[in-house]
């Protein structure tokens, strides 16, 4: 199955605080430990959501909202992709990551949803024209 | 946190660790069989201990100390039987310690190292294609033999058997379990990629949704590319196969009709088609050609997957660049096969004669004679001509020619479509 760990952002990585060449190299390290195990498929940071904006919807109204934002913990600063076979190997693996952060920090796994999840929601059409439109998608 | 919660924590890291610790075992007792019970012992210790103790803070090393413990004392119950008539009640300690020390050396190396010589082990040129492929699903994969049993339609005992008889195999040839080094190094690496790619492929020919083990090959095979791209980042064509393996998975879920049936390249919603695996993909061959492995069978077998995955419609094939790599690929990997494909991609990048003046070289060859897919091209090639009664009577002779019902019905049908 595939994952996105999304590792949560603190006070420091909002701020913009680079890490420490230590927490850099053990990084390194354990991508490198994911990749050797062939679980690694993608991943990269983020900068801090004083770069970022966000659209607020409300019916047929837009509204742009320039970052930073408030609640800090539930903002992402970086994410990998990951296949695992399951989700406690997802969890083995997240425990074995160094902390990303100074302080306290936590990171979140994901399950990705497959088609088969949506059951009925999806109806054929529509399932159609989702893909009329990511066929508008170049590979990169 | 629960029983079955702590059961699988254990087995997810087992998991994780199993592949590594056979490998490091297997380095220190020399014997792959041996290396395997080392590891399930020390792993049927750790589901008895963990749930009591809770898990270790480096559950790893502590596998890797308790499977060291226990091949120390098979080291020293060996000794003692072997002097059981001799001089009992010497000292064995000195000895012992040279054999610990080798022990504790054999540990303590790069375990990356480890795992590719278990990965050349298991894909010993000695062992027949299927024996590695077995042995690779249960020592690298962690596959047991009975999901290897079912992937492969067969049953537990003729795994279990082929198994055993490829450990004993490896051990009568008194190897030395190393990474081969110079050109021992290319020759046992086809190998192992051929194993790898024997195991893709058997998923990947599945066309049957119903049976979902054998898709599961396809992502232990791409797995199993991943690691060796990980283990091995310098080898062009260990970077081609990880590329043609992502492709070609990349349209596992548009490659099957709701009916079941396949959906040739050509048909397929592309939108379906995984963008993950085609840019992983597409990267991977980026990294075979420029370790200038450009000419590799797999990275040219790539690259063509690579034209059709960078097209987002049928028409927007780039058919010249795919005759360029079919002429390539002939000089590399001749075979009919590969031909055919070539006649056909210059058919399409040509025009039809092109096309057809390719096939007449194929159609020289007495092997072919009785090869439906030869007459099918040929009839596919004249209705593009515009020659509908000839194509007609080609599809006819193909449909003759043909050993399987569903492609006998689809040559027929053509064939009725051409008298219009």
């Amino acid at each position: 199955m595939r994952v996105m760990v999304f590792v949560k952002a603190t006070e420091d990585s909002e701020a913009g605080v680079m890490p420490t060449t230590e927490l850099f190299e053990a990084m390194g390290r354990f991508n490198e430990e994911l990749i050797k195990a062939g679980v690694l498929l993608s991943g990269d940071g983020l900068k801090p959501s004083s770069q970022g904006k966000r659209v607020a919807f409300d019916g047929p109204s837009r509204t742009v909202i320039d970052g930073p934002f408030a609640e800090t913990r539930e903002l992402v600063a970086g994410y990998w992709v990951w296949e695992v076979k399951d989700i406690a190997e997802a969890v083995e693996w997240v425990k074995r990551c160094p902390n990303p952060m100074f302080g306290p920090s936590e990171i979140e796994i994901r399950p990705f949803y497959e088609m088969a999840d949506f059951g009925d929601v999806v109806t054929p059409e529509i399932a159609e024209q989702f893909d009329r439109l990511r066929e508008k998608t170049p590979a990169r | 946190m629960t029983a079955t919660d702590t059961h699988r924590t254990i087995e997810a890291i087992f998991r994780i660790e199993r592949a590594r610790l056979i490998a490091r075992l297997v380095r220190m007792v020399r014997d792959v069989g041996l290396a395997e019970e080392l590891a399930q012992d020390a792993f049927l210790t750790a589901l008895s201990e963990w749930p009591r103790t809770g898990v270790p803070a480096n559950p790893g090393a502590w596998l890797t100390a308790t499977a060291k413990r226990r091949a120390i004392d098979l080291l020293r119950r060996d000794r003692m039987l072997a002097r059981k008539h001799a001089e009992i009640g010497r000292d064995l300690s000195e000895e012992d310690d040279a054999g610990i020390a080798a022990i504790e050396a054999a540990m303590d190396d790069d375990v990356g190292d480890e795992l590719l010589g278990l990965i050349f082990t298991a894909c010993h040129p000695i062992l027949s294609p299927d024996a590695r492929v077995a042995l690779t699903l249960r020592l690298i994969g962690g596959l047991t033999t009975d999901e290897i049993a079912r992937a492969y339609l067969t049953s537990e005992a003729t795994i279990a058997q082929r198994i055993v008889r490829a450990k004993k195999t490896l051990g009568k040839a008194g190897l030395s379990f190393e990474v081969p080094r110079g050109r021992e190094r290319q020759e046992r690496l086809s190998s192992v990629l051929e194993a790898v790619y024997l195991i893709f492929n058997e998923g990947y020919a599945a066309t049957s949704g119903a049976n979902l083990t054998r898709p599961a090959l396809c992502a232990e095979a791409q797995r199993l590319g991943r690691i060796l791209a990980g283990l091995a980042p310098d080898e062009p064509e260990v970077f081609g196969l990880l590329s043609l393996m992502e492709i070609q998975a990349s349209r596992l879920a548009a490659r099957i009709g709701p009916d079941g049936m396949p959906i040739p390249l050509t048909e397929q919603n592309r939108a379906r088609w995984d963008r993950l695996l085609i840019r992983r993909g597409l990267s991977a061959l980026e990294r075979a050609e420029a370790l200038g492995g450009a000419d590799g069978p797999y990275a040219l077998q790539a690259a063509l997957a690579a034209c059709h995955a960078r097209a987002n419609r049928v028409e927007a094939t780039d058919w010249r660049r795919i005759a360029g790599l079919y002429d390539a690929l002939r000089r590399v990997m001749p075979s009919p096969v590969v031909d055919l494909n070539r006649a056909v991609a210059h058919c399409m990048a040509f025009g039809p004669d092109a096309g057809l003046a390719l096939l007449e070289e194929l159609e020289r060859n007495d092997d072919l004679r009785n090869y439906a897919l030869l007459p099918a091209a040929r009839g596919d090639f004249l209705l593009r001509a515009g020659c509908s009664a000839e194509a007609k009577l080609q599809f006819e002779r193909a449909a003759a020619l043909s050993r399987n019902e569903q492609e006998r019905a689809f040559l027929l049908g053509r064939a009725k479509a051409c008298s219009v």
